[in-house]
């Protein structure tokens, strides 16, 4: 596969998410996101590139509850990138929209214009228990106070892969690069894998009936797309 | 009411803040000052070397004050220039003792106000990164159109003030020992001949009407930070022209309170007279209306359409937990100065000054109300948290509002901050305006 027929995307089957939120702390493991005590996690500070939104309906006992693991949507559109003031998100040749660390200055207008939440602020220095330090991902960049970070559809994974399709002499193929989220998920329901190619198991999910994208009236066209038989809230 | 260009024949109440020994009083008010500031500046150390978490923002409310803040400071930097620049082109010639007040104010706020940005950085040592050509800055984002627009609307404030100081700063230096190195320097050898009235005549009606679309292209794109993006209640086509009736509004009102300040610290009573303030607060009459119309609309508007996440915002801002903000911005905004402008028999110094400064703080409230409630209402219903500003924002606030103060002290003492020398022209002025109208209306005749 060639980079300019690579798309990247998602498709996380909700009929199948049973909410046990392994991805969740698989992608914190992965991607050397911070803890943050629960005080500053009940202030909103918390960092979790994927996040589960619940929502609850209806009174008892005829409640539902909905649980949707949100993470980077990595637009075709994407709204962060437009106000970035330095070039510090953008979209790469692949479709990831991609965060540069080191040249962000913590503005924060791409957090705010993004209108999944998807985004998130450093507001401290960085920490970890110390059971934890030993077992930071050296792939993944340790990011600093005052600086912003999301999903990057675990990009240290994509760049292996290709170096080891390409020290096979071969070229990528379905299958070949599982983000952290994908690999832990106990129930299968979320596919990884390259929108550009029509047959790859990604994109023919993603044709799927029972496709939807988030917030899809806005324009942005994301390549996170969820399987479900129903809307996953009806205001939505 | 006296007339508005009877003023005293000698200008030694002008002169003598700048001449005499200062004031008890003066040192008092520079001390207070400056330990505000010092304090402002600590709390910003505080916060740099602790991180961004030491404020109340959190997510989904990553800007909070300090935003509001900038906001704000900008819109007082509407109280001089602008106005001056809009009486100037009208000519109207009760603006003499009031533009370079007016103009003082908009080279310091511009001053602060930026700073604010800064200080909401995470990473403030990175700020230069956002330097177009020479680093990474990209005009894509509207926060580089504010960069551009701010760094200019401040070069040529500052040129517009000081060029109509030239003719004063040359006669301090002629008539006065003290200080005579440092003004000799800034007037620029004005000898007051012909040809340089002349050049300056002309680069005074080129400026006037250029800082006009300077001026009002900085506020709107400090709004359209907020209108290019998509979220609920920012992305509205009025923002441009709501934010720079809005600036105008509260730059006047900062106008008036700092001319009453004026008037009765540097005993101005006879430059500064209660017909000016009429004036003014006629002018202000007039923004709040319009300011309460564009509000009218831009909430109508949002409840008539009924979406549901701009609903979610509109229901924060009234009945949920901005209720009560939204109703003291409604009082101190339209209520109180209507009721205090409307009727001429209230229009004196101390109902202007009162209806100023109501507009001040509701005006800053206005600017929260529209950071904060969007942002605390996001689209997606995941866990949020609530926003309360911390000790520390609030000190940089105050640090903030008090380097502007003291800008504006030691200004004063520097410089006249009357225009002498276009006082002096009054008499000249004026036979040619009533000439000129009278030619204009056919009545005039040789």
């Amino acid at each position: 596969m060639k980079p300019e027929k690579i798309k990247w995307g998602m498709v996380i089957d909700l009929d199948l998410c049973i909410g046990c939120q392994a991805c969740t702390v698989a992608c914190k493991q992965e991607n050397n996101i911070p803890f943050v005590s629960s005080d500053q996690a009940r202030m909103g500070r918390a960092i979790q590139w994927n996040q589960f939104i619940t929502t609850v309906e209806d009174p008892l006992p005829h409640t539902k509850v909905r649980y949707l693991p949100r993470l980077c949507n990595h637009c075709e559109h994407p709204p962060c990138v437009k106000v970035c003031p330095v070039e510090a998100t953008y979209q790469n040749p692949e479709g990831l929209t991609a965060q540069i660390y080191t040249r962000c200055i913590g503005c924060r207008f791409c957090t705010v214009a993004c209108p999944y939440g998807a985004r998130f602020f450093n507001w401290y220095e960085p920490e970890w228990p110390d059971e934890m330090k030993s077992s930071l991902n050296p792939d993944v960049y340790i990011r600093t106070k005052g600086i912003v970070e999301k999903c990057t559809f675990c990009v240290q994974r994509i760049r292996a892969a290709k170096d080891k399709a390409k020290d096979e002499d071969r070229e990528l193929k379905d299958g070949d690069v599982i983000p952290a989220c994908v690999e832990t998920c106990p129930t299968k329901a979320r596919v990884f894998g390259n929108l550009a190619d029509p047959h790859s198991e990604v994109s023919t999910l993603s044709r799927s009936r029972r496709a939807l994208k988030l917030l899809e009236h806005l324009g942005t066209e994301p390549k996170v797309m969820y399987l479900t038989e129903r809307t996953w809230n009806e205001s939505l | 009411m006296s007339h508005y260009n009877d003023f005293p024949n000698d200008d030694t109440a002008l002169i003598n803040p700048l001449m005499k020994k200062s004031g008890r009083w003066y040192y008092f008010t520079i001390a207070c000052l400056s330990a505000i500031v010092a304090w402002g500046l600590f709390s910003w150390g505080y916060q740099i070397r602790n991180g961004l978490g030491v404020t109340g923002m959190n997510s989904p409310i990553f800007w909070g004050i300090y935003i509001a803040n900038f906001v704000f400071f900008i819109g007082i930097s509407h109280a001089g220039t602008l106005i001056s620049a809009i009486l100037r082109v009208t000519q109207a010639e009760w603006r003499k003792p009031v533009t370079r007040c007016a103009e003082a104010i908009t080279v310091f706020a511009l001053m602060v106000g930026p700073i604010n940005v800064i200080i909401d950085l995470g990473r403030v040592d990175r700020a230069l990164n956002i330097i177009p050509f020479f680093k990474y800055g990209r005009f894509e984002s509207p926060l580089l159109w504010d960069v551009c627009c701010i760094t200019i609307y401040l070069l040529s404030s500052v040129t517009f003030l000081y060029l109509p100081l030239i003719p004063d700063i040359a006669m301090l230096r002629d008539k006065y020992t003290k200080r005579r190195w440092f003004y000799r320097i800034l007037s620029l050898g004005w000898t007051g001949s012909p040809r340089q009235k002349k050049v300056l005549e002309k680069l005074m009606a080129i400026g006037t009407i250029l800082i006009i679309p300077i001026a009002v292209s900085v506020h709107t794109v400090v709004s359209w930070v907020f209108a290019m993006t998509v979220q609920p209640m920012w992305h509205s086509t009025i923002f441009g022209p709501y934010f720079v009736v809005g600036a105008i509004f509260s730059g006047i009102a900062s106008l008036i309170i700092a001319m009453a300040i004026l008037r009765k610290t540097l005993h101005l009573e006879e430059y500064l007279k209660p017909i000016h303030f009429n004036y003014l607060g006629l002018l202000l009459l007039t923004m709040c209306l319009l300011w309460f119309y564009f509000t009218f609309a831009e909430y109508l508007t949002t409840f008539y359409g009924a979406e549901p996440e701009h609903m979610a915002v509109f229901y924060s801002k009234l009945g949920g937990e901005y209720t009560y903000y939204f109703i003291f911005m409604i009082v101190t905004c339209f209520v109180i100065p209507f009721i205090f402008l409307a009727p001429a028999r209230l229009r004196t110094i101390t109902g202007t000054v009162i209806a100023s400064i109501a507009i001040n703080i509701g005006m800053w409230l206005e600017r929260f109300l529209i950071v904060v409630p969007t942002l605390s209402r996001p689209r997606l219903p995941y866990e949020h948290g609530i926003y309360h500003p911390t000790w520390v924002e609030f000190s940089i606030f105050a640090g903030e509002v008090a380097t502007l103060c003291l800008l504006y002290v030691f200004f004063a003492k520097l410089f006249p901050i009357i225009s002498i020398w276009e006082l002096r022209e009054k008499h000249e002025d004026e036979e040619a305006t009533i000439k000129e109208k009278a030619v204009t209306t056919g009545s005039y005749e040789y």
